[in-house]
This record gives structure tokens, sequence and C-alpha cells, in this order.
């Protein structure tokens, strides 16, 4: 059985922002579906009352104080932009929203 | 290991030769003394660089310029009686995921080709702080996804021992130049055993400490609650040097351990390991998990050396590490997926532009398809996956649920025993092409070295001989408690001082000189 | 990806009408910027208005290798506004990533929080006006706070190539990162039901209500029209009678609280006409439009919309302790609708004069000047006459400014006053004054000494101008001798302007009676 369709792929590949050609797409579904098949064995273990582990150390209230540091020059931040126009950085046309 | 005389190999006639064979212990003691200078040693190993790199590949960037700047001023300091930290001007390797300020750093992907920092990772700052020169930026699978660094975007690196292998992964740039002297020390990162199992199939010594220990701030993001950063080094003692220099808190890492830095450096002049407790992962030793004979055949020498030391040693079970690596590949996969989002074309980074007059959302597609290579696009795929709504709890969620369980085990165990230990990697160093269609067959290789990362504990590999059926080197892990990182040093140079009094010299000694290729 | 079908406006019904078949159900999202030094990540400051990509670091450009360190201040923040919103603080939260890919979001997700918010269940209480010839009393509404929860801001887009710099038909955007990062704090009400007719001016209240309790909190600066304080109004219809709520329109770019007070009317009314016909509301952001007074079709909710939330990694758990929350709590501000209930009653205003100075953002000023000494009618009348009427035109070019920059403070308004009640000076010499002080002369004491103001105490002087006067001027004498008392203010002018003004007034009728030995 198939966990992972090729539309699935194609859906996901969509939200990562990756456009991939069609023979790519072909090859990861293959991939992806062996190795999600195989990493959905993590659900034979855990149960319930096991509580999720996000962190491996046990750190809490890790602030800073609100003091002001120095910041990049404007040069610096535009150093590596793919393209800058009046001090921005300058991206393709946007669409949808506001 | 107090020896004061060099192992250099013997009729190896030019002078660069003769101090690159040093250890960086026997480098630092004699820039202390004045019997060499940084700029020598510098210069010795910039040479060296020149003749190999071109067939090893394991440096994408060389800053000679700037590595004898540092030289130079190191030199003129000791000159004037400044008081230098321990390694002044022992010069270092950086791997091109920590972020050198005005040195590009492309974290091995064609994305970054040309992403030049404005700022120094803490590490490298550190290290700036104890005057190494920097020699250069070390080669690595593409972020740091995999085993072996063939996916580099810039080619793989060889294996000193055997040019036709890997050199490990994802840091076989870093172990790579050590271990061909190209490089004393070396900076690794290892999310799942990327210094590691390096280390262990190029007969050198790698530590990933700690997870909090070494600051995180200016490398790379792969897995933020698994990466960390570490020493690559010929000795124990060396490492220890090293580790010293990057460990201790940083207020720019949230999650920076605010501890003061164990003494690992006392710890690897250990010679005894009387009344050590040591424990043996069932679930990742032994011939009946699948490992290479003569990998197996070290591993039971090494345990043999250690009762020799005084360790007790005992079998321990970790039942859940056998779901350590598909939790890790659920867990990596989806915070990468995260951590990765951020190279889109907008703002630095390669961008392609599609014909016509393309949107921002089409720039981004099309950049990171041509930016990023398979394995990083599988890897996001498959993390988004995870992340997505409706296959959460199932994927991620659950994963967290067995790194829980997989920390328990590890405190159930260092309730029985101080230290754990087994094989590093399951096998000795594959042939460069053998895995690359097989990312399944490819991810087994950190079989070993993956529980440590997903609970935080401490590890190390040293070298534990060669194997018998190809001559390779293979390599014995350690792992300590949280915080304990001294434990590794302690048991890992007490078998490396055993070893090399059994064998003659350091395991790294018996890899053939490199034949350069034109 | 844009879905907008139809051309042209979208079809409403009359206001009145639809109440009769529908209940509004609202909800409230509100983004505050705080107003604190640095960003929410990282040190850079966060000052409005400063030159392009000036404020920006490797972590609020989201540079390869940069981590996030939350600001102590902003936590702070949150919570304080977390209790004034009488909310159940969180003993231990996180932040979270919500992922979606956007050009001024430099690492392409958000960090902000999730299921683990600081503060939950809080309430606000809000007071609508009444309408005039309608209500009596006002109305008052109970807003319940699901949540408030921190995160941080986006960069700044400009559209360039379109007509009017609007996202539709732009060639290309440039973006200014320097917003990025600003700590947010976002604040979610429960659904807001039973408000029926009102609905639009209980979320006009809301909004303003929750403005001037961040304003006391003094933890933002609450500018709607520089962007500090944001609103979406999720506006939705069920028919009366009706247990669940109808499909929801997200309006977002609602920057006045009259704007939203119209747009939730604009909302009710376009819901209204497609329910009516018999069709479904599209579930859907929509855009507000001032100028127009409508709201236009903006992105429908997708299967896009999958944000892949999970624990910020980077990042550990917030786990304020209860002593921190309590210490914090001894640092709220008096409720402003409770300190204005008690300072009316305090100053003794009525109703409308209290509206007035509320409504002119006088309360602050009128209660720092009645502190330094000065009456609460004095305070009033100086502030709400004279000074307020300057400015009007004290601007550059004779534009308005805000009472606080006129540059006269309480102390000066008060000791002015001072002047006036002990007798110095009278009210046309306290306006000579004022313009002293107002051209920066110095105190008012200082100005009416230099400019040699002060009224003649002495009756001698001014007796002997009554006398002038009244011997200059036979036949009003006569009449006021006659009986007609009122003809005496021909005569004050006069000796008033035999005095160059400084005299009292009061004074020189008393003077002219006592001379002619009539009864005043
Ligand atoms: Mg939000
Ligand atoms: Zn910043």
């Amino acid at each position: 059985m198939s966990n992972l369709s090729r539309e699935d792929v194609a859906h996901v590949a969509m939200l990562a922002r990756i456009q991939l050609e069609d023979a790519e797409l072909d090859r990861l579904a293959a991939q992806l579906d062996q190795i999600v098949d195989w990493v959905g064995q993590v659900g034979e273990v855990a149960s319930a009352d096991v509580p999720p582990m996000s962190h491996p150390m046990p750190l809490a209230n890790v602030t800073r104080p609100d003091e002001v540091r120095d910041s990049l020059t404007v040069e610096q931040a535009l150093a590596n932009a793919p393209q800058a126009q009046d001090d921005r950085f300058a991206v393709p046309r946007i669409l949808d929203e506001e | 290991m107090s020896d004061p005389t060099t192992h250099a190999a013997s009729g190896a006639g030019a002078a660069d030769a003769d101090l690159t064979r040093l250890t960086a212990v026997e480098m630092a003691d004699r820039l202390a003394a004045g019997a060499l200078t940084s700029v020598e040693l510098t210069q010795a190993h910039l040479d060296r660089i020149e003749r190999i790199d071109p067939t090893l590949n394991a440096f994408l960037l060389v800053d000679a310029e700037g590595a004898l700047a540092t030289a130079r001023e190191v030199d003129a300091a000791r000159a004037a009686g400044e008081q230098l930290p321990r390694l002044a001007g022992v010069p270092v390797a950086v791997k091109d995921i920590a972020c050198t300020q005005g040195l590009t750093t492309t974290a091995g992907s064609r994305m970054l080709e040309d992403f030049v920092p404005p700022y120094d990772a803490t590490v490298v700052a550190r290290i700036r702080q104890a005057r190494m020169p920097i020699l250069g930026k070390t080669n690595m699978d593409e972020f740091a996804m995999g085993s072996s660094t063939e996916h580099s975007a810039f080619g793989p690196t060889r294996n000193p021992w055997d040019l036709d292998r890997i050199p490990g992964g994802s840091g076989g740039g870093s172990s790579a130049a050590v271990a061909a002297y190209l490089a004393p020390l070396a900076i690794g990162s290892d999310t799942g055993g990327s210094i590691r199992q390096p280390a262990a199939v190029t007969g050198t010594v790698g530590t990933k400490p700690t997870y909090g220990a070494v600051s995180r701030y200016g490398i790379i993001a792969l897995a933020s609650s698994l990466d960390q950063i570490g020493p690559c080094a010929r000795t124990v003692a060396d490492a220890a040097l090293l580790h010293e220099v990057i460990a201790g808190h940083d207020p720019m890492d949230s999650t920076s351990v605010d501890a003061p830095v164990p003494d690992v450096v006392g710890a690897a002049g250990t010679t005894d390991l009387s009344g050590l407790r040591v424990g043996v992962v069932r679930e990742i030793s032994g011939s009946d998990q699948g490992f290479q004979p003569g990998v197996q055949a070290r591993f039971d020498e090494a345990l043999d050396a250690l009762r020799d030391l005084g360790a007790e040693i005992t079998e321990v079970s970790c039942p859940h590490f056998a779901y350590a690596m598909a939790a890790y590949y659920l867990i990596l996969p989806s915070e990468a997926s995260s951590n990765l989002a951020r190279y889109d074309a907008m703002r630095y980074g390669r961008r392609v532009t599609p014909d016509g007059s393309p949107s921002a959302e089409q720039v981004m597609g099309a950049s990171r398809d041509a930016g990023f290579g398979d394995e990083v696009k599988r890897r996001i795929i498959l993390g988004t996956y995870a992340l997505s709504s409706g296959y959460y709890d199932a994927y991620y969620g659950q994963a967290q649920k067995v790194r829980t369980l997989i920390a328990r085990d590890f405190e159930a165990a260092f309730e029985q025993v101080d230290v754990l230990v087994s094989p590093t990697a399951p096998t000795t160093a594959f042939r460069i092409g053998d895995k690359t269609e097989d990312p399944m067959a490819m991810y087994l290789n950190d079989i070993a070295t993956i529980p440590a990362n997903l609970a935080g504990v401490p590890g190390m590999s040293v070298p534990s001989g060669t194997a018998d059926e190809d001559g390779l080197p293979a390599g014995l892990q350690i792992l300590a408690p949280a915080m304990q990182d001294q434990r590794l040093y302690a048991v890992g140079a007490a078998l490396e001082a055993r070893l090399r009094e059994r064998q003659g010299g350091y395991v790294i000694e018996q890899a053939p000189e490199i034949e350069v290729r034109a | 990806m844009s879905t907008r079908t139809s051309a042209g406006p979208d079809r409403t019904v009359p206001y009145d009408d639809l109440l009769t078949r529908y209940e509004p159900v609202l909800g409230l999202e509100v983004h505050v910027e705080l107003g604190t030094a640095t960003k929410m990540f990282c040190g850079c400051a966060t000052g409005f208005g400063a030159e392009p990509n000036t404020q920006t670091c490797p972590v609020c450009l989201g540079l390869p290798g940069a981590l996030p360190v939350v600001n102590r201040t902003a936590v702070e923040s949150a919570i304080r506004i977390g209790l004034a919103l009488n909310c159940g603080i969180a003993e231990w939260c996180r932040f979270a990533r919500k992922n979606y890919f956007y050009p001024d979001m430099p690492k392409n997700f958000q960090t902000s929080q999730y299921d683990e918010p600081i503060a939950v269940d809080g309430w606000l209480d809000v007071e609508v006006p009444p309408r005039e010839g309608v209500d009596e009393e006002p109305f008052t509404y109970r807003v319940e706070i699901e949540r408030a929860h921190m995160e941080e801001d986006t960069g700044k887009s400009t559209h360039v190539g379109g007509s009017t710099g609007r996202i539709h038909g732009a060639s290309h955007s440039l973006v200014d990162y320097n917003r990025a990062g600003i700590p947010l704090i976002e604040i979610v009400t429960k659904p807001l039901t039973g408000a029926g007719e009102r609905a639009p001016e209980v979320a006009r209240a809301y909004v303003g209500a929750l403005r001037d309790l961040l304003r006391a909190l003094d933890v933002s600066d609450v500018k709607m029209e520089q962007g500090s304080l944001r609103c979406d109004a999720n506006v939705s219809l069920m028919p009366t009678g009706a247990e669940r709520f109808g499909t929801r329109t997200e309006t977002k770019n609602v920057n006045s609280l009259r704007s939203v007070e119209r747009a939730v009317r604009y909302e009710m009314t376009r819901h209204a006409a497609v329910l009516d016909a018999g069709e479904s509301i599209l579930q859907e952001t929509r855009h507000w439009h001032e100028d127009t007074g409508i709201t236009t079709s903006g992105r429908p909710k997708s299967d896009a919309d999958d944000y892949r939330y999970f624990p910020e990694p980077d990042l550990v758990p917030v786990a304020p302790t209860r002593e921190d929350v309590e210490r914090l709590r001894a640092t709220l501000p008096e409720n402003p609708a409770e300190r204005r209930r008690r300072l009316q009653e305090e100053w003794g205003y009525s109703d409308l004069e209290m509206r007035d100075v509320v409504n002119a953002g006088a309360v602050e000023v009128i209660e720092a000047t009645v502190a330094v000494g000065a009456s609460p009618a004095a305070a009033r009348k100086w502030w709400m006459g004279e000074l307020a009427r300057r400015a009007k035109t004290a601007g550059e070019d004779g534009s308005a400014v805000g009472l606080l920059d006129l540059g006269v403070t309480p102390a000066h308004v008060a000791e002015l006053d001072d002047l006036v009640t002990s007798g110095r000076l009278n009210d046309s010499m306290a306006r000579q004054t004022l313009d002293g002080v107002l051209a920066g002369e110095g105190s008012p004491t200082e100005v009416a000494d230099a400019r040699g103001l002060e009224l003649v105490q002495d009756d001698g002087a001014l007796q002997a101008a009554v006398d002038e006067v009244l011997a200059e001027n036979p036949d009003v004498v006569e009449k006021i001798r006659g009986g007609k008392v009122q003809a005496v203010g021909a005569l004050i002018g006069q000796v008033m302007k035999k005095m160059r003004g400084q005299a009292d007034a009061g004074r020189a009728r008393q003077l002219i009676l006592d001379t002619l030995g009539v009864q005043g």
C-alpha cells in the first residue's frame, strides 16, 4: 500500500516552495513512499502517557535585557542580496495579499 | 600522553611534512618554547594543502592570506612577550557550516555558492580569540545532510586511506583534512553522527559535546534540537584542547548551557580506568546487528583493552534505540524543512528567474529547485509532510515521544554504568557511489551515533584499529551522561594510549602516503 | 492565485433591515507593536521611521546560522497586558514556528505562539456611548478575551511599477526589514455574540478601550495610523435564533477606530445580501478600503494555509514564576474606564465636560495640572479653552499640534491660574503672559515681571482715573444716577483705557459706583 501518493508529494513540494519537474517528482515520490513507510514505525512504541520531548536540555526562561546592540550597516545587510534598489531588497512581484 | 618526541613519518624529507605531522599539543609546545613560528607552521600546512588537496577536495576555500596574517600577529605578540592562549598560532580548519565574516560560507550548497556572511559564528569568534590561524573552510554534505560528503554540491571529498572511498559525512572535509595532515585540528558539526562517523572511517578522533555545551550561533542550522559543534583531531589530547577553546556559555544561543566547561584537557591525561563501569549497548553493538567483522573484531579488542585498564564491562540494553533511526528521520527533516525555508533567493542566495514575468513565489520555487540537491529536497519534502496538518501527531509528535523513551533508556543505562560504548559505524569507509542511489542504505550508517543526538548526551569516536578484511580504520564510540564530557576524554585517552603501546603508534600512522592525482 | 471573480461592488442590504433576520457574531484580533527598545529576538532598535534596512542584523534578516534570544521586557509587557485583560498567565508556555513563505518574512516562518499562549481567558468591559435621542445610558458589553500571545512583526514591502503603489499590477517589490522582528502581542477575542445592532459600535468601543488600556500600561504607542495597533475584524451572521455560527470573513487593514465600526457594519450588510440570495459566504480575507468604505475580496482559505506549527527548537520555554507575575501585577495602572469615572467625580465635571476632556485627550494633562495646585475648573478652563484654541494653529504653517506639544507645562498653567486668582493678573493680562510663555520667555511669573504685567492694586491711581472719566462724561453720570446702572459699563472701558489695561475691571466698577454713591 502506498503511504504517499505522487499528488501528496506534489502538494507538499508546493508547501515547501520547491518547483519539481515531473521526472524528479516521480523519482522522489517512490523514494519518499518507502521512507515514510519506514519512519512510520515510530507509531508502534510510544503510548499516550509518554510526553513528547522537543528539546534535550531542560532549560527555561532564557532571555536577554532590552538593550540595543549594533545593527548591520545597510551595505552589509544588502551585500548578499540578489537584487537591491533604494537601500531595499528587490523581490519579484508578490501575488495574493496586501 | 606526554611523549615529547614527534611521530613524524620517517623519510618524509620535506620540512613541511615534519611540521604537519606534529600533534597539536606538540605544535603548541614548540610555539610556546620559541622553537617554531606560527608562520612556518601555517605555511607548512598551506603548502601541503596546495599539494594534496586537489586530490582530496577536503577544502572548499583556503584562506592563505588570512591564516598567515593571524600567524604573523601571533608570532609578533609572542616575540613581544605577550601571554598567549594555549593553541595560539596552531592552525585549524573550519567546516563550511560555520559562518565566517568576509569568507564565503556555502554549507556545501549551490544555493549559498556566493554567500559571504557579515558575521562570525561564536565558535569562529572563539577560535579567533584563541588566536588560531584559520586555514580555510572544509567540504561537507549539502547542509550537512549525508554520511559520505558525496552530497556536497562541490564534489565529494576522498578518504586519505583510500581515495576511492568516502571520508564519512557530513563532515568528511574536516576529518579528511585532519587525517591527511592538512590541518592538525578542525571544527565539525554533528546532528546524527557527522563528527563521529567521519572520525571513525578516517582513523581520527571526533567529539560531539553535550547538546548546548558549544554555541550554535552562526552555525548553519540543520536540525536545531540535534545539532552540536565539536572538535576533530588526530589525538584525544588535541581534541580536548580544541574542545576547551570552543565550549562554554553563549548568550546568543538560547539553548546554550550556562555551566562550567568540564575539565576535558585534564581528563585527556587519564591512563588508568580502575573502577570505571563501562556498558556495552546490546542494540548497537555485536555481529548480530550486521556490523562488518573487522569492525566488530576491533571493537571486541577495545573492550579487552578497557578491561586491562581496570574498567568493568557489562552489557546494557536500550530497547528503544531500535526506533531511534525512524524518530531521527522524522525530527531532522521536520526541523530542517523549517530551518531551510529561509533559502528563498529573496535576501541572499542563488536566484533563478524563470522566463516571463514570474512572481516571487515562482522565483522561490525555481531557485529552491535549482539551488538544492536531491538529498536536501528529499528531506525537506519529508519534513514538510511530517509536520503537515493531519500528519503531525502520527509522525513528528510520535517521534518526539520516541525521543523521550530513548532519553529514558540512557538514564536507566547511566544508573548502571559510567559510560556506554559501541562501534561508531557499522562498516569501514564504503566506496564512493556505492550508496548514492539508495538513501535508506546511506541512513543506516548512523545507527550507532543517532541516539546520542536524540538525547543530547555527549559522544566521541576514537580509532580502534583497522579492519583485517580491508585495512581501513574503525572507530569506538564512547557515550557519557549530559555535561559529563570529560568522561569521554578519560576513556578515549586511556584507550588510545593502550592501543598505541600495543601497535607502536597511533592508528592514523598506518595510513598510506597519499598519491597525488593529476 | 487571485480568485477575484466578480467585477464591481458587492451587493448590500440596508443595515436596519438585516437585523430583523440575522444575529452578528464578531471576532476581533488586535496586533500591538510593543514599545520596547529592541526587537523580540535580537538587539536591533525599533524606532519608527529609520532609514530602510538600518535596523537589521543576522537574526532579524534570517541569515544562515542566526539564532533568536527572547527580549525579557517584551515577555513582561505580554504578562502585564494579559493581567490587565483579566487573563490567566501560563505557568509554562512555548514559542512555535508558523511556517509559510512570504518575501517580507525573513525566515519564512513567524516565531509566534500556537497552542501554548502566555495569557488566556480574560475579559474587558467596554462602554458604548449612548446614541443621541435614543439611549439615556451608555451600553456596557463584556468582551471575552480568548488569548494574548507573543510574536514578531514582518518587514514592509513597497510595490513598484503599478499605478498606485498597490500590489496588483506591480512589477516588483522593495522590502525594508526594519520592522521585521519587532515584538507583537496578538490579542484575540472569543466569538462576541448578543451585541445585535450595536455590534459595529461594540467593535469600535473595544478597540478604543484596548488602546486606552495599552496606553495606560505604557507598553506601546498604540498609533493606529502608524500601524503600531492593527485590527482584523472577523464577522459572520447567523439567522436569528440559530445555534451555529455562520461562515466568517476576516477583514484586514482596518486602521482607525472609525474604520473598525464601518468595516464591521459594511461586512454585515454584505453578508446579509449574500445570505438573502440563498448563497453562501466564502471564507476568505477581505481588504478594507478607507476611501470607498467597502471591503474587497482578498485570499480564500485554502490548503496553502497549512502552517505546520511546531515548537520553536531554538528557544526554550517561558515559565514565569508566580512571584514574577505578582510583581508585574503590582505595576498595573488603574483601569482607564474606572479611572475616568473616579476623576470625573473628583473634579466635579458634568458628563458632557468629561467626555469633551476625554475626546480631547486632555485627561492626563488636566490631572497633572490639578496635581500641581490648580483647581479642576481652572485646569479645564485653560486646557480646553485658550490652550486648545492655540493648539489648533500652533504648528508649522498653522497646522494643529497636540496639547502637550505647545511647550506649556501643567506647572505653567497652575502658576498662571494662581496669578489670576491672587489678583495679580486679569484675563487679558494672563493671555499676554501666555504669549510670552509660548514664545519661550520663561515661566508665567518671569514673563509677567519682564513685561511689567500687574494689576494696579493701589486704588489711588485708579480713583484718579475714575474721577477723570466721571468729569469727562457728565451725561453718562446723569443716567447712572437716574437708575440706569448698566451704563457704568461704558465708563469702565474708559477707565481701563486710561490705566492701559493694568487694572481690575471689577474694582473700577466698584469705585465708579462708590464715587457716585449708587448701589450696584
Ligand atoms: Mg498572529
Ligand atoms: Zn536584528
